[in-house]
């Protein structure tokens, strides 16, 4: 499966001094062991919200509204790719990015949305070849 | 939730286990035994970190524990009254420093897992022992996991993989990079084994089973791991970026009802963008490094000729033929050549590739294949003879093994072309 990560930051934090020397090859570590173990699939970071914009629809009017956001209380400062084959295996993987700079931080991370889960896709012989599958694996092999 | 914590232990396995195998295989020097060592510290994971919480630095205590198993070892068969009972191998472990153990992890692990790698994918062992090992040493699958993926009863796999390190131990093969003449054919074993559980989870894909779709990401992960243990070795690229190309269309090779979608009727717009652009770049990393292209490097380009086409009209298949020509004069088979007939009815019309196909129907072995004469078929319908075609479609149906495929070409049978 694969997931996003979202690297978070706030207005005020966003524009601090640029990450220390120390940091910036622990990051660049930590990205070398995702790429080692086959996981990293894309990652990158965002230059502050004051270079970007929003487009925002409201009550059937489109609007503009120019960076920075210094009204939003999470910004997203930089991304990830991961293929993982669980929601745990990317926890762990995340749990080990480096904060160097012993800084408060958070990333969310959600699973990027599967073809089974977009329910049309899902037809009802689809689903029944699919649970006769299932069927198949449990007589190979039953769990507890 | 003790589900969740299970989960969680698992992943870390997944995470921690080749490095940790491959730390322990370059202590003890069996990779037999490295592997059983580090699965009772798995055992022991499960049993106390529900307890204890998961450890911050959870791949340096696998490897303690791994060492307290290993003098658990020592000191069962001090006591041993039967001195002959002593397997020498775990003699040997009382050589080993306490320190080595705690540093093992310290020292880059790349090399250890590249010959852990060479390891499993030893000539010595059958292809399917192979394929097991190499999950299980390289993948951290569990024997279930390897079961499911290859439809197998677990006790089966359970015994391949007991058997397989026991002929490595019995061969004495030794835990080190094959010697240099070695070394192209152990790395081409390598290479064929990632590919095989690539292609076990690619046929997979084509309607028979969602579940089987995990062994491809399992192949691309080993190709991934294998690119970062030995980035000077462009077959490994080729490997790579064929697998990232191939992947890139799965979402599109089966219909609503689980029907195969042929390539002309993909939609491309559904082709991932990202695993296309990783594949490009590892072709790119492939071209740089080779001499003369090789197999996997050749494919690739055939992939990417597909990849870089918006849609099929706009496919370069005057290149794709000149890759195929490449690719019959430096590995030649039937299988090649067909495709490539198949090319050649692209660029220079259907009687050329025609034409092509009748000389292959002359191999005795060739003429009753149902893909080559589905191919004629298909080329028969191009020209506009249409009667011969459907009695090609008709007999392909009859000889191919498929039910999907039988469903198609029967319909291609029947109907009138579009």
């Amino acid at each position: 499966m694969r997931v996003m990560v979202l690297v978070k930051t706030t207005p005020e934090t966003e524009e601090a001094a640029m990450p220390s020397e120390q940091a910036l090859t622990e990051m660049m570590a930590f990205n070398e062991e995702l790429v080692n173990a086959g996981v990293m699939v894309d990652g990158d970071g965002l230059s502050p919200s004051s270079r970007g914009a929003r487009v925002r629809w409201e009550s059937g009017e489109v609007k503009v509204i120019d960076g920075p956001f210094t009204e939003s209380k999470e910004l997203v400062a930089g991304y990830w790719l991961w293929e993982v084959k669980s929601l745990e295996e990317a926890i762990e993987y995340a749990k080990r990015i480096p904060n160097t700079d012993g800084q408060d931080g958070e990333v969310e991370i959600r699973p990027i949305i599967q073809p089974e889960e977009f329910g049309d896709a899902l037809t009802p012989e689809l689903q029944a070849k699919s649970d006769e599958l299932r069927a198949k694996e449990q007589e190979l092999h039953p769990r507890g | 939730m003790s589900s969740d914590i299970h989960r969680t232990i698992e992943a870390v396995w997944r995470i921690e286990s080749t490095k940790v195998i491959a730390a322990i295989s370059r202590l003890v020097r069996d990779v037999g035994l490295a592997e059983e060592l580090a699965q009772d510290s798995f055992v022991a994971a499960l049993e106390q970190w529900p307890q204890s919480g998961i450890p911050d630095r959870p791949a340096a205590w696998l490897m303690r524990t791994a060492k307290n198993k290993a003098i658990d070892r020592i000191r069962r068969n001090v006591t041993l009254e039967n001195k002959r009972a002593v397997l020498a191998r775990d003699a040997e472990l009382g050589e080993i420093d306490d320190p080595d153990w705690d540093t093992a992890l310290d020292a880059p692990v790349g090399d250890d897992i590249l010959r852990l790698m060479f390891i499993a994918c030893h000539p010595v062992l059958s292809m399917e022992a192979r394929v097991a090992l190499t999950l299980r040493l390289l993948g951290g699958l569990t024997t279930a996991e390897i079961a499911r993926g290859f439809l197998a009863p677990e006790p089966t796999i359970a015994q391949r993989i007991v058997r397989a390190k026991r002929t490595l131990a019995k061969k004495q093969v030794p835990f080190a990079t094959p010697p240099a003449e070695e070394l192209t054919e152990r790395l081409s074993s390598v290479l064929e084994v990632i590919y095989l559980i690539f292609n076990e989870g690619y046929s997979a894909s084509s309607g028979e089973s969602w579940l089987r779709t995990d062994l491809c990401f399992e192949a691309l992960r080993l190709g991934r791991i294998l690119v970062g243990v030995a980035p000077n070795e462009p077959e490994a690229h080729g490997l790579l970026a064929l697998m990232e190309l191939q992947a890139s269309r799965f979402r599109t090779r089966v219909d609503a009802e689980g029907n195969p979608v042929r390539l002309p009727d993909q939609d491309r717009r559904r082709w991932d963008r990202l695993h296309i652009k990783r594949g490009l770049a590892a072709l790119d990393r492939a071209r740089s490094l080779a001499s003369e292209p090789d197999f996997y490097l050749l494919q690739a380009e055939i992939a990417a000729c597909h990849a870089r086409a918006r849609t099929f009209e706009e496919t370069d298949w005057k290149e794709i033929v000149r890759l195929y020509d490449e690719l019959a004069f430096r590995f030649p088979s039937p299988v090649v050549e067909l495709n490539r007939a198949v090319a050649v009815g692209m660029a220079d019309g259907p009687e050329a590739g025609l034409e092509l196909v009748e000389t292959l129907a002359k191999e005795p072995l060739l003429r009753d294949n149902h893909l080559l004469i589905s191919v004629r078929a298909d080329l028969l319908e191009k020209a506009g003879r249409l009667e011969e075609a459907r009695a090609e479609f008709a007999r392909a149906a009859e000889l191919t093994l498929n039910e999907a495929e039988r469903r198609l070409l029967e319909a291609r049978a029947e109907q009138p072309p579009l």
